[in-house]
C-alpha cells in the first residue's frame, strides 16, 4: 500500500513540473497498461473454476452495492442541491 | 463509450483464453500484474499532477463546489456500508472497496484483484460497469426528480470524461465546471480508498 501511494505521489510531483510539457503520451500508456491489466485480469477469472461457475451471485451482488451506493449519492446530491444550488 | 467497450473486450478476450486455452502458470501469478499496477499508478499520478483544469475549476467558483465530490464520497460509502448488511457472503469492507470505485471500474478492478483476488475484482468491474451505463441511461430522468446535481453524483469519476456529455445535456452548461472538478476529484480519491478498504 506505502508502495503504491509512493509511486502516486511522486507521480503527482513530476506531472506538476512537467505540466508545461506535452503529456499525451501518458494518456496514451494509461490506457495500454489498462488494457493489459484487464486482460490478466479477464485470464485469471477465466482459469478459476469457482468463479465462473458463480457468475450469476457475482453479478446480483454487484447489481445490489451499485444500487446502495448510487441511492446514497443521489440522497446526498439531492441535499447539497436543495441547500446550496437551487437558491442561486 | 468506445472506450469502455475496448476493455470490455479485453477482459473478456481474457476469460475465453483463461476457460479454454492451457496457460503457462506465470502468466496467472500476481507477479506481472503487480508490476504493471504499479507503473499504472506512477502514470495516473502524473496525469493527475499535469493536470490544469481542476485548479482552474475551483478558481472560477466559490467553496460550495466541494460540497458536491464530498456528497458523493459520503453517499456512496455509506449506500454500500448499508448493502453490506443484505449481502451476507460479503464483508463491510468488501462492500465498501467495491463502492469506491465510484465507476472507474477498470483501476478499481485492478485493485481489487490484487489485495482480494479476483472474485471481488469482477464484482468491482461489473459493479463499476454498471454505475457508469446507469449514468449514462439515467441522467434526464435523475435531473427530473432529485436536481441537477443527481446525475454529477451517480456518475462518480467518470463525470469528467465519458459522462460529462451527457450531464451537459440534461444538467445543463452551467454545471460542466462542477462536473470535470466532481470527476477529477472523486477519480483521485479512487485509488486510496480502495486501498485503505483492502487493507484494514
Amino acid at each position: 500500500m506505502l508502495i503504491v501511494i509512493g509511486l502516486m505521489v511522486s507521480g503527482i510531483l513530476l506531472g506538476y513540473l512537467f505540466r508545461e510539457r506535452n503529456l499525451k503520451f501518458v494518456q496514451k500508456l494509461i490506457t495500454w497498461a489498462i488494457f493489459i491489466l484487464l486482460f490478466l485480469l479477464g485470464l485469471s477469472v477465466g482459469v478459476n473454476d469457482q468463479i465462473m461457475n458463480n457468475l450469476d451471485t457475482i453479478g446480483i451482488d454487484a447489481l445490489c452495492i451499485t444500487l446502495g451506493a448510487v441511492a446514497g449519492s443521489i440522497l446526498c446530491a439531492w441535499g447539497i442541491y436543495k441547500f446550496y444550488f437551487s437558491k442561486g | 463509450m468506445r472506450g469502455s467497450l475496448i476493455i470490455v473486450a479485453f477482459f473478456i478476450v481474457g476469460v475465453l483464453m483463461g476457460r479454454f486455452i492451457e496457460m503457462p502458470a506465470f502468466v496467472t501469478e500476481q507477479d506481472p500484474t503487480l508490476y504493471a499496477l504499479y507503473v499504472l499508478m506512477f502514470l495516473v499520478g502524473i496525469s493527475i499532477g499535469s493536470d490544469k483544469k481542476a485548479l482552474q475549476a475551483l478558481k472560477q467558483q466559490n467553496l460550495r463546489i466541494v460540497l458536491v465530490p464530498l456528497g458523493t464520497i459520503l453517499g456512496t460509502l455509506a449506500g454500500s456500508a448499508v448493502i453490506s448488511l443484505v449481502l451476507k457472503d460479503r464483508s463491510l469492507t468488501d462492500c465498501l472497496a467495491v463502492g469506491s470505485g465510484f465507476g472507474y471500474y477498470s483501476l478499481s478492478s485492478i485493485f481489487i484483484t490484487q489485495y482480494k483476488g479476483a472474485e471481488l475484482g469482477t464484482i468491482a468491474l461489473a459493479s463499476n460497469i454498471i454505475r457508469e451505463l446507469l449514468t449514462l441511461l439515467a441522467a434526464p430522468f435523475l435531473v427530473r426528480y432529485f436536481g441537477k446535481l443527481a446525475p454529477i453524483s451517480v456518475g462518480g469519476a467518470t463525470t469528467m470524461d465519458t459522462t460529462l456529455p451527457v450531464i451537459t445535456q440534461s444538467s445543463g452548461k452551467d454545471y460542466v465546471v462542477v462536473s470535470i472538478f466532481h470527476g477529477i476529484t472523486v477519480d483521485f480519491s479512487v485509488p486510496f480508498l480502495v486501498t485503505f478498504f483492502c487493507t484494514i
